[in-house]
């Protein structure tokens, strides 16, 4: 297996990740956590907007990977986390290969608003779920990693952070492949034009069934950490403004590069809690500047702070 | 080609240092120990709980506060500050939901280091905070939310602790005053927003119903949306069964939009409602709300404080602050700032030195203390849970003035479950042990 | 009987209230395709225009109830004009041409912004308006007891609908605009200025979010955060009828009306649901809505 110089690089920042983890604070440990387990569901969105489709529906798949994990422990006694977190990502290709079925003859704001019934459909359903809590959802904790139980507090947090810095190199590694690949090039043709990939001899809505399933088991990964990180599980998850958030992020990051939900996640988690802290009141508007702010003066994203200066270069 | 992508990686790393390092910094700025009293208060500044909870007590708070730390508060709390320390309060917001709260719960710990956290008044959040709290052994108090799982899922809990009362007392307290005032009404209804707080009310309402007012039966009951605002359909499917009672756990914005329709539409004429967050809204009703309509504070808060000696003197200074009287959350909020205060004075430490969440939780574990609400004993939930009695009223307004007519009061005794038992058992038994006067 | 009745009632009720949330937002997809999440910000502004001009009017006992009417329209008028041609001049004239999904990030940036404004200009405290409503009294049908305000709701939303309707259909203007929806590019090579079409439709959309709040804003307690609730109806209605359709937007929100008023009266607990289902089996049969265009592909 040969790895590229991006592969190199992605591994070398998570190794630094992981030897960072153990001199940063705890908050700072939790911060990055939940960014980078975000940034997995957002990768997810991503993939789907390389070929066109917008999702305001992906949090029906971070909710599936959550209480997947979460209801392993609690009532299946399935307490080794990658199991959990396997079970969550089988859990959510089983739906998404159902929905995906219907989904895939949608297009646009036909399927933004479609995936956002779903995921809404799956609010509703937990909201009306006593045993499971309803809206207050219930607790995560508990788990094992292959036998071993990591100390609580502490401990616990570092081997979530770990896994999470794991989990999303290898996500990294396979979606920069899959993006470099002909099948990837050829989602970004059917953004550009459908019906030229059909003459093509392929089949664009096969492509965007493959596409939709495997950003679900992506996002339920994210999910599952963010539960194993936070210990707690509720069906916010599922509901339409948790979606809004992952497109939020997809769109600061853009789809330069497989770095860049990354990137724009851990930026998100920063503006937001030193916004909450700063201005307590209006730190929803913060985000909404910085959001037009990057629409206007970064139309490609956070990345293109990068590779514009690559293109000056070339030029 | 291989130059720019190495560039790339060159810039991947130095991007991600970058943040690494800029995070650090900023964590290490705000880690000053200046000798104050920090304490974390978090509770909505935005979004539709606001209005009704978050700003009075995030008002409360800061008044309270700042009252604090000019030494002038009537005994036993006259001490300057917490301990003779100043206090330093942190206001954060409690929207977003449980899994940001949590984020935010450890950066108040870890980042800001504040020696204690009161707050939360969702159920979903308090939840999602308790083992967090223990997991970073840090003196917390939640103050207004009213899940009752909050210690029947964390049973060992050391740090976690609630002044105020769980849900399961505002709904029995319902039904005993029904059972006090109107013994003989037979047709019940009830609307609840569908979420956790409407389902576990009308569920324990419906269970002490069954068992305090035997002859009532429930005619209708309806779960609309959390925040919809509009309950037409509601309102006419209510109607069309002839309640005599109409119960609702709503609050905030959906529990004024429901007075005012169903006051315009001749339902709380033909029926009494029962509002069991009634008092947030207290002052704001006017004559929207039909006289004789039943209210509760979740609590002896509010207008249903006692006139003691403290609730005088915080009415009076939050009065001066704010033009208008303190609603429940607001003295819900004092009785927690006040908790911890009797919990750092007592903790066995020398004057302005500020004990350990350790030494805090000893002192506040089955403490007794007075408040703007009277006295709180934390007898329940292996003492870290307060028990009080709780008083419901009859809403009244005459010639532009709202008052409280024939309230009743019961004891905590009465309304409580005893140690270790769940309410809904409690109540399917009977009651057994409860002590009314 | 008696329920069959109030569904049919309930249902037109919550239907005209529908309709005239849902009537801005087709309206300004169809002429701009931006769909626009800040509508349901729109909807707040005049809500909280309306309660805080007629909350003062009654306060002060200046003049006689009917003003407030009046009043509440008037705030509306004033309020989403101003709002509307600041947002369209100031943003949106930067961003045409831009993909139609970032459209919608751009309008859920403005939600975030308009949300805090509200804040900083009425605080968190509930405003009221509810002399209007009162005012107009209740018809007593059997068990059933209607407001009368309600009722008017629904012959204003109906005049409001056929009003756009035969704007549309029946005026010059209207067939312009009618041709830009049609064909941009055709229509600025025919000489249609399409920036003031845009200006125009615009202005108006956030006008009728504006009104949708004002009128309801006496049955309500005007409250951070009602913006953002009407937001998902007013799309599942709009994308029930078929984006930009006027008659969609009627017709959906008749379904949805109906369906949520029967799931109160029979089934409660499907209530939450009700609107997604519709929305999943009309879409499911119709991928284009109800009355949405087939659009050629493009090769």
């Amino acid at each position: 297996m040969r790895l590229d110089k991006t592969e190199i690089s992605l591994g070398l920042i998570a190794l630094g990740c992981v030897l960072f983890g153990f001199v940063s604070p705890g908050w700072l440990i939790f911060l990055l956590t939940i960014a980078l387990a975000k940034a997995l569901v957002v990768q997810g969105v991503v993939m789907q907007m390389r070929s066109g489709l917008v999702s305001f529906g992906q949090g029906l798949f971070y909710c599936i990977g959550g209480y997947t994990v979460g209801m392993g422990g609690q009532f299946f006694g399935i307490h080794d986390a990658v199991a959990a977190l396997s079970l969550g990502m089988f859990v959510a290709i089983i739906i998404a290969m159902l929905l995906g079925l219907l989904l895939t003859r949608y297009r646009e704001i036909f399927f933004a608003m479609l995936s956002l019934a779903f995921s809404m459909i799956l609010f509703g359903i937990l909201v009306k779920s006593q045993e499971l809590g309803s809206t207050d959802g219930f607790n995560v904790h508990d788990w094992t990693l292959f036998g071993w139980a990591p100390e609580a507090g502490a401990g616990s947090q570092y081997t979530v952070f770990t896994m999470t810095v794991v989990s999303g190199l290898i996500v990294a590694v396979l979606i920069h492949r899959y993006t470099k690949a002909g099948i990837g090039v050829i989602c970004e043709a059917v953004r550009e034009n459908e019906v030229r990939v059909e003459y093509l001899g392929l089949s664009p809505r096969w492509l965007l069934y493959g596409n939709y399933v495997a950003a679900a088991a992506v996002s339920a990964l994210g999910g599952g950490l963010t539960a194993l990180a936070t210990g707690h599980v509720d069906p916010e998850m599922a509901y339409w403004t948790t979606s809004g958030e992952f497109v939020f992020i997809a769109l600061l990051g853009g789809l330069g590069h497989v770095a860049a939900p990354f990137i724009a996640a851990i930026v998100f988690s920063f503006v937001r809690t030193y916004a909450i802290e700063f201005v307590p009141h209006t730190w929803q508007m913060i985000l909404g500047f910085t959001l037009l702010a990057v629409i206007i003066f970064l139309p490609k994203g956070l990345w293109s702070l990068v590779s514009r200066e690559k293109t000056g270069e070339r030029a | 080609m291989k130059n720019n992508k190495s560039k790339f990686s060159k810039h991947l790393v130095s991007g991600v240092a970058a943040l690494a390092l800029a995070a650090g910094a900023a964590g290490s700025a705000s880690a000053a120990e200046n000798g104050k009293f920090r304490v974390g208060i978090v509770t909505f500044l935005s979004g539709p709980a606001a209005g009704p909870f978050g700003v009075p007590s995030a008002n409360a708070a800061k008044v309270l506060v700042e009252e604090l730390n000019k030494g002038n508060l009537p005994a036993p709390y006259d001490k300057i500050g917490i301990n003779g320390a100043e206090i330093e309060a942190v206001i954060i917001d409690e929207a977003g939901g449980a899994t940001k709260q949590v984020e935010e719960y450890r950066n108040l710990v870890q980042r800001q280091k504040v020696d204690a956290v009161i707050g939360y008044v969702s159920s979903g959040d308090c939840l999602a905070i308790a083992p967090v709290a223990e997991e970073l052994k840090t003196f917390t108090i939640a103050y207004d939310c009213g899940t009752p799982r909050l210690f029947a899922d964390n049973p060992d809990a050391q740090y976690m602790f609630r002044t105020g009362l769980d849900a399961s007392v505002d709904n029995i307290g319902a039904v005993r005053y029904l059972a006090a005032t109107r013994p003989d009404v037979t047709r019940l209804a009830g609307i609840q927003q569908n979420y956790s707080w409407g389902q576990d009310s009308w569920a324990d309402f419906t269970a002490a119903a069954s068992a305090l007012l035997p002859e009532a039966e429930i005619v209708e009951e309806q779960f609309p949306k959390i925040y919809q605002g509009q309950y037409g359909a509601e309102i006419s499917a209510l109607s069309v069964k002839r309640p005599e009672i109409v119960h609702s756990s709503f609050w905030g914005g959906d529990m004024e939009a429901l007075v005012l329709q169903a006051n315009a539409r001749g339902l709380l004429e033909d029926a009494t409602g029962l509002l069991t967050c009634g008092e947030a809204s207290f002052a704001t009703y006017k004559d929207q709300a039909p006289n004789g309509m039943i209210i509760g504070a979740r609590g002896p808060f509010g207008q249903f404080a006692p006139d003691n000696e403290l609730n005088t003197w915080f009415k009076g200074v939050y009065q001066n602050a704010y033009d208008i009287e303190p609603v429940y959350p607001a003295t819900k909020m004092a009785q927690a700032i006040l908790g911890l205060k009797y919990a750092a004075e007592n903790a066995g430490v020398a004057d302005k030195e500020i004990p350990s969440a350790e030494q805090l939780s000893a002192a506040m574990k089955g403490a007794t203390f007075e408040s703007v609400s009277g006295t709180v004993e934390m007898a329940r939930g292996n003492g870290h849970q307060a028990m009080q009695g709780i008083t419901y009223g009859e809403y009244h307004y005459e010639d532009g003035v709202a008052s409280i007519k024939n309230a009743v009061s019961f004891d905590g005794e009465c309304v409580t479950p005893p140690e270790g038992v769940a309410a809904a058992d409690w109540i399917a038994d009977g009651f057994p042990g409860a002590k009314c006067n | 009987m008696t329920s069959l009745l109030a569904v049919l009632i309930d249902g037109s009720i919550y239907a005209s209230w529908l309709f005239l949330v849902a009537a801005g937002l087709t309206v300004i997809y169809g002429v701009m395709r931006i769909l626009n999440m800040a509508h349901g910000s729109f909807y707040a502004i005049g809500a909280y225009s309306a309660a805080s001009l007629v909350g003062w009017y009654f306060n002060n006992g200046i003049g006689p109830a009917w003003v407030s009417y009046l009043m509440l329209v008037g705030a509306a008028l004033v309020a989403g004009l101003i709002v509307g041609v600041i947002i369209e001049r100031g943003l949106l004239r930067l961003m045409y041409g831009r993909d139609e999904i970032l459209m919608v990030i751009i309008t859920y940036a403005l939600l975030l912004i308009l949300e805090d404004g509200m804040k900083i200009v009425w605080g968190v405290s509930p405003y009221f308006a509810y002399q209007p409503y009162s005012e107009l009294g209740r018809t007593s049908l059997g068990l059933l007891k209607v407001s009368n305000y309600d009722v008017a709701l629904v012959g204003v939303s109906a005049l409001l609908g056929l009003g756009l309707w035969a704007w549309l259909e029946r005026t010059n203007q209207g067939k312009v605009l009618r041709a830009v929806i049609h064909d941009r590019e055709i229509a600025v090579a025919m000489g249609v200025n399409v920036k003031l079409m845009f200006t125009i439709t615009f202005v108006l959309g956030t006008t009728l979010g504006a009104l949708a709040g004002a009128l309801t804003a006496p049955a309500i307690s005007v409250v951070p955060g009602i913006g953002i609730e009407v937001i998902v109806l007013a799309f599942a209605v709009v994308v029930i009828g078929g984006l930009g359709s006027i008659g969609g937007a009627a017709v959906g929100a008749l379904l949805v009306g109906l369906s949520r008023a029967a799931a109160v009266h029979y089934a409660p607990e499907f209530e939450l649901f009700v609107i997604y289902g519709v929305m999943s089996l009309v879409l499911a049969f119709r991928p284009e809505g109800l009355f949405g265009r087939t659009l050629a592909r493009k090769i």
